[in-house]
C-alpha cells in the first residue's frame, strides 16, 4: 500500500507543468475564444511531442500505456494552466480506437491513433449517453462519433463538413458543436464498438475530473494570493475570518476530491470514476464561486486572467457527467458496499 | 501508486476479522455514558486486551502488537465493520498514550500504559475550563509546588468520560505567563478519586452524563505524575491535540461502516423514485470513500517520514461535517419526525454527531489553522 504518486508519475506531471508554464496559455485561450486556434495548437503540438497523450494508448500505436494515473496527473496540470481545446476528447478517442485493435475497426486504430498520440492532431468525440455536443469540432482534425447502434463514424476536419452549428458556452474557450445528422465515414460497428465507447467514456470522465482539480487549484492559489495582498479596513482581507473560512473550505473540498481522482485512475471502476468527477467538479465550481466573492468586482471582469478559469469551472463540472448522472452511477453500482451489516 | 496491501497485512486483517467474529458481543452493549454501560465496556476492553487487540499500535512490551499505521487502519476497518462496541479507553489510548510515548519517562510508560491497555484504568481528559475552550492558552486552573509534588486548585469542565473514569490528564498553570499565555503550563495526570476532587456529571444533549465538571481543591499530585518538564505543558499538549484532530480520533473504518449501514437502509427503506434522497446517499458513500482515501494518503506520507501537521485540521472539519450529514440523511430516510422520536441508534448517532463540529477544537479554529498554515493567510481578527 503506497497511496502516493511515484517519482515517475510526479516527474511526468512536473514536465507537463513546466511546458505549460513556459507557454503563454492565457493568450492562447483568448485567441481560441475568438476562433483563432493557431496559438493554442502550437502549445498543443508541443504537449503531444512531450508525450502528453502517450499514456492513453499502447506502445504499438506510439503510446506508452494505458497509464491512467499518469494521464490523470498530467490532466491536473492541463486544468491548472487553463489549456484550451479537446484534450480530454483526443485522449479518450485514442482509448476508444485502441480498444478496437484486432476486431472491427482495427485498421482505424492503426490509421488514427499514432496521429493523435504523437502527431499533434486533435480529435473531438461523441459517445452514446454523453453530451449532445462535440467539443471544438471546428478546431480539431477529426471528430469521432459512436451512435446508439454501435456505429463508429469519423468526420474529417479541421472544419468538418458534419458540423451543423458552433454554439457559445459559458466558457468562450469551449466551443460545443452540433453535428449534422448522418454523414462521416463508418469505421466500425457492433458490440465491440459499444464496449470500447464505454471504456472511453470512463476515461473522459476521469480526465475531466482531473482537469477540474487543476482548475480548482489554480483558482484557489490565485485567490489566496489576492487575499494576502488586497487590503481593506487597514489590513489584508485574508486576515478576516469570513474570508479565511471560505478559502479553507475550498481547500478542504479539493483535498478530499484529490484521492478520489487517484483511486478512480487506479481502478477505472465506473462508480469510482463517477465519485471522482462528482467531488472534483463540485470542488472546482465551489472554488470559482469563492474566487469571485473574494476578488469582488475585479473578479467579474474579462481583463483579469482569473476569468479564464472562473468560466471554465461550471461547464467542466457538467462535461462528461453531471453531478446528477454521477450520483446515479454511485448509488447504482457502488463497489465498496461490501460490509453489509444489517440496517439499524 | 497503489491501494493493495501486501499479503502479511492481509493475513493480519484475516486474523483480526476472525477474532472479532468470535468475540464481538452479539447484543449491543448499553451506552458507555451510563454506569452500567461503562462497566460493560470496561469488560469489553479487558476481552480485547486478552486477544491483544486493545492497543494494536503500541509496542508489545506495553500490551500492544507493534502494528504500523497500515495495520492499525486495517484493524480499525475490521473493528467497525464487525459492529464492535465504541471504545471507552479512547481518551487514554488516543490522547494520553501518544504523549507518553513522546514525552513520558520509561517509568511512567511502564506504570500507566499496561493498566490502560487492560481497561483497568480508564482515562478522562481535563483540558477545557469555563473560560477556556478552544483557547487553551487562557487556562487558569493551577498547580502549586509542595515539597514532593504539586497541589491542584481550580475548575475543569466538559471533561469527557470523567463521570465514570478513574484518572484524568490535563494542563495546569504553574508559573506566570511571563513571555506569553502559552508559557508556564504543566502537563500532569491525577486520580479522579483523590481527596480534594469533586466530580459533578453534566447531562449532555443526548441525556447522558457523558462529561463532567471537576472541582479541584488542594489535590495532591506527586512529581512522578508530571509528564515532561514543568512549564512545557503547552508544547507537550499540542502534540496530543494534533493526533486528536488527526488519524487517531476518527478512523475511516467507523464512517465506512456507517455509510454501509446507511446504504443498506436506503436499499430496504427508501422509495426508489426519491432521487433527492438517493443523491444524498450517494454523497454519503462518496464522502466515506474520500475520507478513507485521504487517510491512506496521509498514512503513506507519515510512513515516509512526513508529519500529520495542519492537515489534521482538514481531516477534523471533514469528518465532523460528514458525520452530521450522514446521520441527517438516515433520519430523513427513516421518515423525519417518527425517526427523531424513536430512541434508536440513528437518532442517538445524530445527537452525538452534533458535537463533532464543536469538540476537539471547534471547526472555526480548525479553519483558521487551515487558512494560516496551509494557505499562508495572515493571522488576524478571530
Amino acid at each position: 500500500m503506497r497511496f502516493l504518486p511515484t517519482e515517475e508519475q510526479t516527474d511526468f506531471a512536473r514536465a507537463v507543468r513546466a511546458l505549460l508554464a513556459a507557454a503563454d496559455v492565457p493568450a492562447a485561450v483568448r485567441a481560441w475564444s475568438a476562433g483563432d486556434f493557431a496559438p493554442g495548437r502550437t502549445v498543443w503540438r508541443r504537449l503531444a511531442a512531450a508525450g502528453l497523450f502517450a499514456p492513453a494508448a499502447p506502445e504499438a500505436y506510439g503510446g506508452a500505456g494505458p497509464l491512467p494515473v499518469e494521464l490523470a496527473a498530467a490532466m491536473v496540470e492541463v486544468g491548472r494552466a487553463g489549456m484550451p481545446g479537446p484534450v480530454v476528447e483526443t485522449a479518450s478517442a485514442a482509448v476508444l480506437l485502441s480498444r478496437l485493435e484486432g476486431g472491427p475497426g482495427g485498421e482505424a486504430a492503426a490509421r488514427f491513433v499514432p496521429r493523435l498520440v504523437a502527431g499533434g492532431e486533435a480529435a473531438s468525440l461523441l459517445l452514446p449517453g454523453g453530451g449532445p455536443y462535440a467539443l471544438d469540432a471546428d478546431a480539431a482534425e477529426h471528430c469521432f462519433a459512436v451512435d446508439a447502434a454501435g456505429r463508429l463514424h469519423a468526420y474529417g476536419g479541421p472544419h468538418p463538413a458534419g458540423v451543423a452549428a458552433v454554439l457559445r458556452s459559458a466558457d468562450p474557450a469551449r466551443r460545443p458543436a452540433r453535428l449534422a445528422p448522418g454523414g462521416g465515414e463508418v469505421l466500425a460497428a457492433g458490440p465491440g464498438v459499444l464496449a470500447a465507447a464505454r471504456a472511453a467514456g470512463d476515461w473522459a470522465r476521469l480526465l475531466t475530473a482531473a482537469q477540474c482539480l487543476g482548475v480548482g487549484e489554480a483558482l484557489l492559489e490565485r485567490t489566496a494570493r489576492y487575499a494576502r495582498q488586497r487590503t481593506q479596513f487597514g489590513m489584508p482581507i485574508g486576515a478576516f475570518q469570513a474570508v479565511k473560512h471560505r478559502l479553507a473550505d475550498t481547500l478542504l473540498a479539493l483535498e478530499f476530491a484529490r484521492p478520489l481522482v487517484w483511486a478512480a485512475a487506479l481502478s477505472l471502476d465506473a462508480a469510482e470514476v463517477a465519485a471522482a468527477k462528482l467531488a472534483a467538479g463540485g470542488a472546482a465550481y465551489g472554488a470559482a464561486l469563492t474566487a469571485l466573492q473574494v476578488h469582488g468586482a475585479i473578479g467579474y471582469t474579462e481583463e483579469l486572467d482569473l476569468s479564464l478559469w472562473l468560466r471554465k469551472a461550471r461547464p467542466l463540472r457538467d462535461a462528461w457527467g453531471t453531478p446528477r448522472e454521477c450520483r446515479a452511477v454511485v448509488a447504482g453500482s457502488w463497489p465498496h458496499a461490501r460490509r453489509g451489516t444489517p440496517a439499524t | 501508486m497503489d491501494l493493495t496491501h501486501p499479503p502479511e497485512v492481509e493475513a493480519f486483517r484475516a486474523e483480526a476479522r476472525d477474532w472479532l467474529a468470535r468475540n464481538v458481543p452479539a447484543a449491543l452493549l448499553p451506552s458507555l455514558e451510563t454506569a452500567e454501560g461503562f462497566a460493560a465496556h470496561r469488560e469489553w476492553e479487558a476481552r480485547l486486551y486478552a486477544g491483544r487487540w486493545s492497543a494494536v499500535s503500541w509496542p508489545r512490551e506495553y500490551g500492544g502488537r507493534g502494528a504500523d499505521l497500515e495495520r492499525w487502519l486495517v484493524f480499525e476497518e475490521e473493528y467497525w465493520a464487525a459492529g464492535a462496541p465504541a471504545r471507552v479507553s479512547q481518551n487514554g489510548i488516543g490522547l494520553l498514550a501518544p504523549t507518553l510515548f513522546d514525552h513520558g519517562t520509561p517509568e511512567q510508560r511502564e506504570r500507566l500504559l499496561p493498566p490502560m491497555a487492560r481497561g483497568e484504568q480508564v482515562w478522562a481528559q481535563a483540558w477545557s475550563e469555563p473560560e477556556a475552550g478552544s483557547d487553551l492558552a487562557s487556562l487558569r486552573a493551577r498547580a502549586e509546588r509542595t515539597a514532593d509534588g504539586w497541589l491542584l486548585y481550580g475548575q475543569k469542565t466538559w471533561s469527557s468520560r470523567a463521570a465514570f473514569a478513574d484518572r484524568a490528564f490535563g494542563l495546569f498553570r504553574t508559573g506566570a505567563a511571563a513571555s506569553g499565555p502559552h508559557q508556564g503550563l504543566t502537563y500532569l495526570v491525577f486520580d479522579l478519586r483523590a481527596p480534594g476532587v469533586e466530580v459533578r456529571p453534566i447531562g449532555r444533549l443526548d441525556g447522558k452524563p457523558a462529561f463532567a465538571e471537576l472541582f479541584l481543591d488542594g489535590v495532591f499530585v506527586p512529581d512522578r505524575d508530571v509528564i515532561g518538564e514543568p512549564g512545557q505543558g503547552w508544547r507537550i499538549a499540542m502534540s496530543a491535540t494534533g493526533s486528536e484532530r488527526g488519524l487517531a480520533l476518527r478512523s475511516p473504518g467507523r464512517f465506512l461502516a456507517a455509510a454501509d449501514r446507511l446504504y443498506a437502509l436506503w436499499r430496504t427503506a427508501a422509495d426508489p423514485a426519491d432521487t433527492a434522497l438517493r443523491d444524498r446517499v450517494a454523497d454519503a458513500l462518496v464522502g466515506a470513500r474520500a475520507y478513507e482515501l485521504f487517510t491512506w494518503a496521509a498514512a503513506a506520507r507519515i510512513a515516509e517520514g512526513g508529519q500529520a501537521g495542519a492537515e489534521s485540521s482538514l481531516n477534523k472539519v471533514f469528518w465532523s461535517q460528514y458525520d452530521l450529514a450522514l446521520h441527517e440523511t438516515a433520519l430523513d430516510l427513516l421518515g423525519g419526525a417518527e425517526a427523531e422520536l424513536i430512541d434508536g441508534e440513528w437518532a442517538q448517532g445524530w445527537l452525538f454527531s452534533l458535537a463533532g463540529p464543536i469538540y476537539a477544537g471547534t471547526n472555526e479554529i480548525q479553519r483558521d489553522i487551515i487558512a494560516e498554515r496551509l494557505l499562508g493567510l495572515p493571522k488576524g481578527r478571530r
